[in-house]
This record gives C-alpha cells, sequence and structure tokens, in this order.
C-alpha cells in the first residue's frame, strides 16, 4: 500500500514539474499585457503603434515607437541580408562539401560561434566594426559608425549559427536518393546540391530562416551596443537607429509611471512579434513534416 | 522481431570506388562546366567567411584583452580603481548554482513526466511541448521585464540574486528539459522492460535504471544551461541590478560577469577592463560549451 502511495504521489509531482513551464508562459503573458495594455489605452493604441515621436521628457510626454519598429524591422531586414546567404552556402558546404577531417574540426566551430555571449559579440561591433564603419563610410555618407548597417552586419554574424545548424540537419535529411538520381543523371555534384538536393531542404532552411530573425529581434545587448540609439526615425544606412529591445534597457532604469508602462507596452509589441515568428515556425515546421 | 543470424552481418566494405575522381579532374571539369566551378567557389568562400570571422573574433577579443589582465582586477573588493571583476566572477557563480538548483530538478522532472509517464497522444504533453518551443524563443529581455514585474515589484524582492536566479531558470528551462527528454528516449526500452520483469516498480526502474544510463546526456545539457546563464546580460539588468559587490544574501543586487562587462562597456570609461572582462567570460563560457560537447560523445560511445 505504502509503495503504491509513493508511486503515484511521485507522478503527481513529475506532472506537477511538467506544468511549470505551462504556467510560465501564462504568468508571462499575464504580467506583461496586463503592465502594459493600460498604458497603451491611456496613449491610444494607434499614436502608440504609429506615433512617430518618442519624447517621455517632453510636456506633455509623447510616446510614439513606430521609430524604434522600423528600427527592429529594418535592423532584422539587415541581418537576413547579411546572414541567410553566408549561412545557407555553409551549411550546404558543410553537408555535401566539407571532408569529413575538417568537418570534425568544423562542426563544433560553428557551435562555439552560438556559444559566444551576446554582450561579447556587442563589445567585438563596439571596438572594431564601428570604427570600420564610421572610417570607411564616415567621410561620404556621414554618421559616427553606429548605425543601422553596423548593427545589421554583426546580428548577421550572430544569427549565421542558428541559420547553418538549422539548415545543415535540413539538407542532410533529404534522401541520398534524390542526390543520386540527379548525379544519374548525368549532373555534376554542384549542380545535383545546388538544384535537387537544397531545393528539396527549402522548408528546412525558411525555418532557419524564421529561427534567425527571432534572434536577430530578440537581440538586445550587442544591438545595443552599436546601434546608436537615436529615438527618431531611420534616416539613413549609415545613421544610428534605435530598436524596440534597446528602448526597454536605455530607460527602464529611470522610467517611471506612464514612461515606464510605456516601455513595458514596449515589451508586449515585443512579445507580439515574437509570438507571431512562433506561429510561423510551427506552421513551417508541420509543412516540412507533411511533405 | 529483428533477429538475424550472426552470419548475415555486412562484411566490412573492403571494395574500393571506382567512379572517385582525381582533384585534377575535378579542376578540368570547372572548366569545361563554368557554373558548377562557380558554385563550388561560392560555397568555398562562404564558409571561409564564416571560419574566419569566428576566428577573427574570438582572436581580437584575446588578443585586445590578455595584456590588460592584471591582477588587480581579481582584488576582492570593488572600487573605481581598480575596477575588479572578483565579485561579479563570484556573483556568477552564485548565480548559476541558484538557477540550476530551481531549473534543474524542474526540468529533469517534466522531461521524466513527458518521457516515462505520459503517452505521446496525451493532450498535457501537447500543451506543454508546445509552451517549452515559445520559452525558448521568449528574447532575454522580454524575460527581464516579466522578472521585474513579477519577482522585483509583485512579490516585492526588489533587485536581487533570487529575483535573477529565478527569471534565468524559467529562460534556461526548455534547455534542460529538452536536452534531459532526448536523453531519456535514448535509454533502450529493453532496460525498462528488464528492470520490469525484475519485480522493480516504475519509481524505481526510473531512478535506478533509466536516470543512471541518461546522465552524459542531462549533464551535458545542465553544462549548456550554466553556459547560457553565465553569457546572460538582458534578463539580469533589472532584475538583479548592477550593484558591483557580492551580496551579503540572495536578497541583495549584485551584477554578474556579463553585466559587469556591459556596464564597462557602456559607460565607455573603463574599455580596457571591459576587454580583460571579456577574456575571462569568453574563455568561461567557451570552457563550459567544450565541456557539454566533451560530456555529450560519452553518449555516443
Amino acid at each position: 500500500m505504502k509503495k503504491q502511495l509513493i508511486e503515484s504521489v511521485m507522478k503527481y509531482i513529475f506532472m506537477l514539474a511538467a506544468t511549470v513551464s505551462i504556467l510560465a508562459v501564462a504568468l508571462i503573458c499575464a504580467f506583461l499585457f496586463i503592465n502594459g495594455v493600460p498604458a497603451m489605452h491611456e496613449i491610444g493604441f494607434f499614436n502608440f503603434l504609429l506615433g512617430r515621436v518618442w519624447a517621455p521628457s517632453d510636456t506633455p510626454q509623447v510616446f510614439g515607437i513606430f521609430p524604434m519598429i522600423l528600427g527592429s524591422i529594418y535592423i532584422t531586414a539587415g541581418a537576413i541580408i547579411v546572414g541567410v546567404p553566408i549561412g545557407v552556402l555553409t551549411a550546404i558546404f558543410m553537408a555535401k562539401f566539407c571532408p569529413p577531417i575538417l568537418y570534425r574540426y568544423l562542426k563544433p566551430a560553428t557551435q562555439l560561434l552560438a556559444g559566444i555571449p551576446s554582450i561579447v559579440y556587442g563589445f567585438f561591433g563596439l571596438i572594431v566594426i564601428v570604427p570600420m564603419v564610421r572610417e570607411t563610410f564616415g567621410i561620404t555618407f556621414g554618421g559616427n559608425g553606429q548605425s543601422i548597417f553596423t548593427a545589421s552586419i554583426l546580428l548577421g554574424i550572430m544569427i549565421l549559427p542558428t541559420i547553418i545548424g538549422v539548415s545543415e540537419a535540413a539538407i542532410r535529411a533529404v534522401p541520398e536518393s534524390y542526390y543520386e538520381a540527379a548525379v544519374a543523371m548525368g549532373a555534376s555534384h554542384e549542380r545535383s546540391v545546388f538544384f535537387v538536393v537544397t531545393p528539396a531542404a527549402g522548408s528546412g532552411i525558411m525555418t532557419s530562416i524564421i529561427l534567425g530573425v527571432g534572434r536577430a529581434i530578440g537581440e538586445t545587448m550587442a544591438v545595443i551596443l552599436v546601434a546608436g540609439n537615436q529615438a527618431r526615425m531611420p534616416t539613413g544606412l549609415f545613421r544610428g537607429v534605435r530598436t524596440l529591445t534597446a528602448n526597454i534597457v536605455m530607460e527602464m532604469g529611470y522610467a517611471a509611471e506612464l514612461h515606464r508602462e510605456a516601455l513595458i507596452a514596449t515589451g508586449v509589441v515585443l512579445f507580439v512579434f515574437i509570438l507571431i515568428i512562433n506561429v510561423l515556425f510551427n506552421l513551417m515546421k508541420k509543412r516540412g513534416q507533411q511533405l | 522481431m529483428n533477429l538475424k543470424p550472426i552470419s548475415a552481418k555486412a562484411p566490412p566494405l573492403t571494395i574500393k570506388a571506382i567512379n572517385t575522381t582525381s582533384y585534377k579532374d575535378r579542376l578540368l571539369g570547372y572548366i569545361k562546366h563554368p557554373l558548377s566551378g562557380l558554385l563550388f567557389l561560392i560555397v568555398t568562400v562562404a564558409a571561409l567567411v564564416t571560419f574566419a570571422v569566428l576566428l577573427f573574433i574570438i582572436g581580437y577579443i584575446l588578443i585586445r584583452g590578455v595584456p590588460h589582465l592584471n591582477l588587480s582586477l581579481f582584488e576582492f573588493q570593488y572600487n573605481t580603481t581598480n575596477v575588479s571583476m572578483m565579485p561579479a566572477i563570484i556573483n556568477t557563480l552564485i548565480m548559476v548554482v541558484l538557477a540550476l538548483l530551481i531549473s534543474g530538478p524542474l526540468g529533469i522532472f517534466s522531461a521524466i513526466y513527458l518521457v516515462e509517464y505520459a503517452g505521446s497522444a496525451n493532450r498535457l504533453v501537447k500543451i506543454v511541448r508546445m509552451t517549452a518551443e515559445t520559452l525558448s524563443g521568449i528574447p532575454s529581455i522580454v524575460y527581464g521585464l516579466f522578472g521585474m514585474l513579477f519577482f522585483v515589484v509583485t512579490i516585492g524582492w526588489g533587485y536581487s540574486m533570487l529575483a535573477g536566479a529565478l527569471t534565468l531558470s524559467i529562460m534556461i528551462l526548455p534547455l534542460v528539459m529538452r536536452t534531459t527528454e532526448e536523453a531519456l528516449i535514448s535509454v533502450p526500452i529493453s532496460y525498462r522492460e528488464g528492470s520490469y520483469a525484475l519485480g522493480a516498480g516504475k519509481l524505481r526502474t526510473v531512478f535506478r535504471i533509466v536516470l543512471p544510463g541518461a546522465i552524459p546526456g542531462i549533464l551535458a545539457g545542465i553544462i549548456l544551461a550554466t553556459g547560457r546563464v553565465m553569457g546572460e546580460t538582458a534578463a539580469l539588468l533589472f532584475t538583479a541590478g548592477s550593484v558591483a559587490q557580492v551580496p551579503d544574501s540572495v536578497l541583495g543586487s549584485g551584477r554578474t560577469l556579463a553585466v559587469h562587462m556591459y556596464v564597462l562597456a557602456n559607460e565607455g570609461l573603463h574599455v580596457n577592463q571591459a576587454s580583460a572582462t571579456g577574456v575571462v567570460l569568453l574563455v568561461l563560457v567557451l570552457l563550459i560549451n567544450w565541456l557539454s560537447a566533451a560530456v555529450a560523445k560519452k553518449i555516443v560511445k
């Protein structure tokens, strides 16, 4: 009897532990929305989302996060333009071109890239990429090096491991018979890989890109050090910009009342973006399973 | 059943492939088929760029930072002249231990439930998997906001190590859960059947038979989670705060190494000390990741 009791008690303890992640998601949603949505309501939903001015120290205070939404979108798009071609091509190299001896060292190397903390990336961007951009483009385009361009390059590097890892797995998952058939038809190794195997891994590669978008849009510490963080509408590729994430970190330390709630509402907008990306990710994964 | 006579095992392949091409043939082929040559060139260049960037980042951080490492950076008391990172290192260790103490058992227990107790058709399992996936996609700054709203303000702990650790344990929970799940699944069913056949109960089987077999996988996941805690900044700024001392209790505020580095880099006054901190942080995190990979390799053996 006693043994059975312990068995069933432990079962419920395990079950309770499993429900913690459900509880966590529910709490995160509840706390963000409860604290952020009233501020959105007070400022006016459209004034908040589409307002072009963010001036918490003015009287009256103005809270429009459109510049930050654009900033996040521009930098994410830039990161995709930089990171996806290099990442996908590297994934193809790793899956189909890499000699096994090299692979033993390169595979851990890509994981190393994922292990570097974002603050270290940010510091690297600050002391290497920012001066480089300032010296190369500063004379012709102006700007002090902290810009959309700089942040795009840095984030492009940061999403590489995600893209390489997921894309490589997708390419490897394509049945070997596809490749063999293409080669048997007389196509060269390169043509078979690029025109037969890679297209077949399309949905997996899309998944990797969506994951990369999620990482880029949520990145905070690296962006804050290299993007300039000016809270105004983006004015050019080589000018500073502020992202949603940077907006929160920059001002949360001293914000109070409506300002503070507006920052939490910024977090809500970011959270909704991430949830949308999550849904896209799941749709893509389902499509990949059907094929 | 999958019982084959032993003799049916395929002999090791000794036949040499006859359709291989030499490098010279391949190069000549590229002249005939320029598109293939071009494709080969761009993949190689892309891979070179990736690994050159990796080497450059690590090399640069090390070369820039190592000359600035000196003993005054490791004094036990932080002040504005020595900008010591020792309190930050100690805080990082405390943070790692606290976060793992909370999320370790939680993650392992959840994984045990998912793998050993619930069937895959179970409704709860589906929801847990979905929420865990959602959790792993949430950016760290959103965790930071939540931690601030919940632990710091609502529960009222103020900026404290405990608030930071709890925030981080939610953040690493999906990681611990997933790696443990994979480790448990990789333990052969026959182990469990053997254990039941000898009369052991479910609980005994899980703790005495399945868990010991899954330990390398679980450990690899936990070490990976350690690396994430060490490198985390955004989730800690508004939960654990940025006081540069070792707090008296878990309810005191303290900055970890990554937060320390952010504060130094952001102020712009102590760039050299920031780069030295970067070296310590990078070496620690890379060491941890390497350890995780080394432990994970044990599973394959």
